[in-house]
């Protein structure tokens, strides 16, 4: 190497890795901690969209309410329906009541009784109950108990269903969903602390020699466990990068295949959800950062 | 506060000392047997001894790559059983090791190898480049700076290994076997570069085998035989 040859390597030269960069076991790796992420990426989406259908199936339960009337006397339903109509139309919190009319109510029968005793029904044999939908006022709603009181006073035999016990189901039902979901997320996440942890220390026992040259050269622990620290936050920064966009890939298609409301009104993916991947490349290289620090440093005082 | 007697006590005390050190392998038979010796600041030594005497031993416990079974070795003044690990490392700054197997890291290039220590101890590579490259250029290597130790010939990877140990003039270098692989010519250039270490008041401790060099030099041997100090010695130049 000449004079001007050597004073242009040193010119370029930059410090190479003190542990080699490429391993044939760093694709294998960085597959399966893509694969974990990409399961927890779907696991955050899938529970904000359970957050949202339960939020809005309650919203939209809290807003209205049913009531039963069964016709007193010689009152025919549909005047004791209209009755009780006009009566809750009144009622503070109310902001629409309306009779249902004798077809819709018998519709809604047809399931339970069949075709042929909805005919008989129709023919007047069968008393058939009639239904009073309201809407509530949105921010101070009327109560159950409103609604009985005013039908009571005006004499009218009715019952009056707010939905409260479905909210509560309802309710219950979002709450498991999200438990299961943060479940399921830290599962995925020990899974990988543990999956990173023992491809730590098989990396490094696989360089015990490249090891003992760096502790005899006045390495610190901490300075070796840095450099395999690094390296696995980076394979794993990959892997989360790819595992985030693939779930991106696959929420914005549920977003897109739904329309307005996702890919089914059960699991409204809405465009927002999808910002909540974007820390994923992040967690992943701070996880694989501080699990494989502390094999590194667990193993290399075991083999002090 | 120091008194003068601790001063002189620590100036005084010996780099490196050996006391009736055992080393035992496993079951094996004892490798090293009741060891006693020191080396005073800026002396040269070499340890000789035939195949199997236990040299590389002994060079392994001073760098404590191995434990005493029995006995203390104490490198500057501090017993290195008891040496906590962070203290350890600091301490292994101080020392300067050439491997028999030379122990080069194969996917760095030779500069890169040579400048370990220096990054180790977290110099800036701005502040070494130059001291790199001119103690590479001056164990013959300025050619292949950027040369991949598998394409290195044996003594083109002693003289990096070489290199290595004594890029941080250390103030203990040890070497073991570190002429193996070289020409008489370049035997003779490490070994000058030994001595001007030494004479920079760096100790020197060099396992070998090679009684043409220990004759070149004329420091004095200990003697290893069947993992007991047989003696030291203090050949003549020429002899």
């Amino acid at each position: 190497m000449s004079v001007e040859a050597a004073e242009a390597f040193l010119k370029a030269w930059r410090p190479g890795p003190l542990m080699p960069r490429a391993d044939a076991r760093d694709g294998g790796l960085v597959f399966v901690i893509a694969v974990l992420c990409f399961f927890a990426c779907l696991t955050a989406l899938a529970a904000l969209a359970g957050d949202r259908a339960a939020g809005g199936w309650t919203a939209q339960l809290r807003g209205s309410a049913t009531v039963l009337v069964r016709p007193r006397g010689g009152e025919s339903g549909d005047a004791a329906a209209a009755r009780a109509a006009e009566t809750l139309a009144g009622v503070k919190g109310v902001s629409e009541a309306a009779a249902l009319e004798k077809d819709k109510a018998l519709a809604l029968l047809q399931p339970w009784l069949g075709p042929e005793a909805l005919k008989e029904a129709q023919a007047g044999d069968l008393p058939i109950p009639r239904l009073v939908t309201l809407e509530l006022d949105k921010d101070a709603p009327a109560t159950a108990a409103d609604l009985d009181r005013a039908l009571k006073t005006q004499g009218i035999d009715a019952a009056v269903d707010d939905h409260s016990l479905w909210i509560k189901d309802i309710v219950r039902a979002g709450l498991w969903a999200r438990a299961a979901a943060l479940g399921l997320f830290a599962l995925t996440a020990l899974t990988a602390a543990a999956v990173i942890a023992f491809a730590a220390r098989a990396a490094l026992a696989a360089r015990r020699e490249i090891v003992e040259v760096l502790h005899v050269a006045g390495a610190q622990d901490r300075f070796i466990a840095g450099l395999l620290m690094r390296r696995f936050a980076g394979m794993a920064f990959v892997a989360g990068l790819i595992a985030a966009a693939l779930a991106a890939g696959i929420g914005a298609a549920a977003r897109l295949a739904g329309g307005g409301q996702g890919l089914t009104p059960v699991l409204p993916v809405a465009w927002i959800d999808l910002a909540a991947l974007a820390p994923c490349p992040l967690l992943a290289a701070l996880l694989a950062a501080f699990c494989a620090r502390g094999a590194a440093l667990r193993l290399l005082k075991e083999k002090a | 506060m120091t008194s003068d007697g601790e001063h002189d006590r620590a100036v005084d005390a010996p780099v490196l000392r050996f006391s009736d050190v055992s080393l035992r392998y496993g079951r094996q038979a004892e490798t090293l047997r009741e060891v006693s010796f020191d080396l005073e600041p800026g002396s040269f030594h070499f340890l000789t001894g035939p195949s199997g005497a236990g040299k590389s031993s002994l060079l392994k416990l001073v760098y404590r790559a191995q434990l005493p079974s029995r006995g203390r070795v104490t490198l500057f003044g501090q017993d290195l059983a008891a040496l906590p690990r962070r203290e350890l490392a600091r301490v292994r700054r101080r020392i300067g090791v050439v491997f028999q197997d030379f122990r080069l890291l194969e996917h760095l290039n030779a500069f890169d190898n040579a400048a370990l220590p220096l990054r180790i101890a977290g110099r800036r590579p701005k502040d070494y480049k130059t001291d790199v490259a001119d103690l590479l250029a001056w164990v013959g290597l300025g050619s292949k700076l950027h040369a991949m130790p598998v394409t290195l010939s044996g003594g083109e990877k002693q003289r990096l290994a070489i290199a290595r140990a004594v890029i941080t003039k250390p103030d203990l270098l040890l070497a073991d076997e570190p002429t193996g692989n070289v020409d008489a010519d370049m035997a003779q250039r490490i070994l000058r570069l030994f001595t001007e270490l030494n004479r920079r008041g760096a100790t020197v401790l060099i396992a070998t085998h090679d009684q043409d060099l220990v004759a070149r030099a004329a420091m004095p041997q200990l003697r290893l035989r069947d993992g007991q100090l047989d003696g030291v010695a203090v050949l003549a130049p020429g002899a």
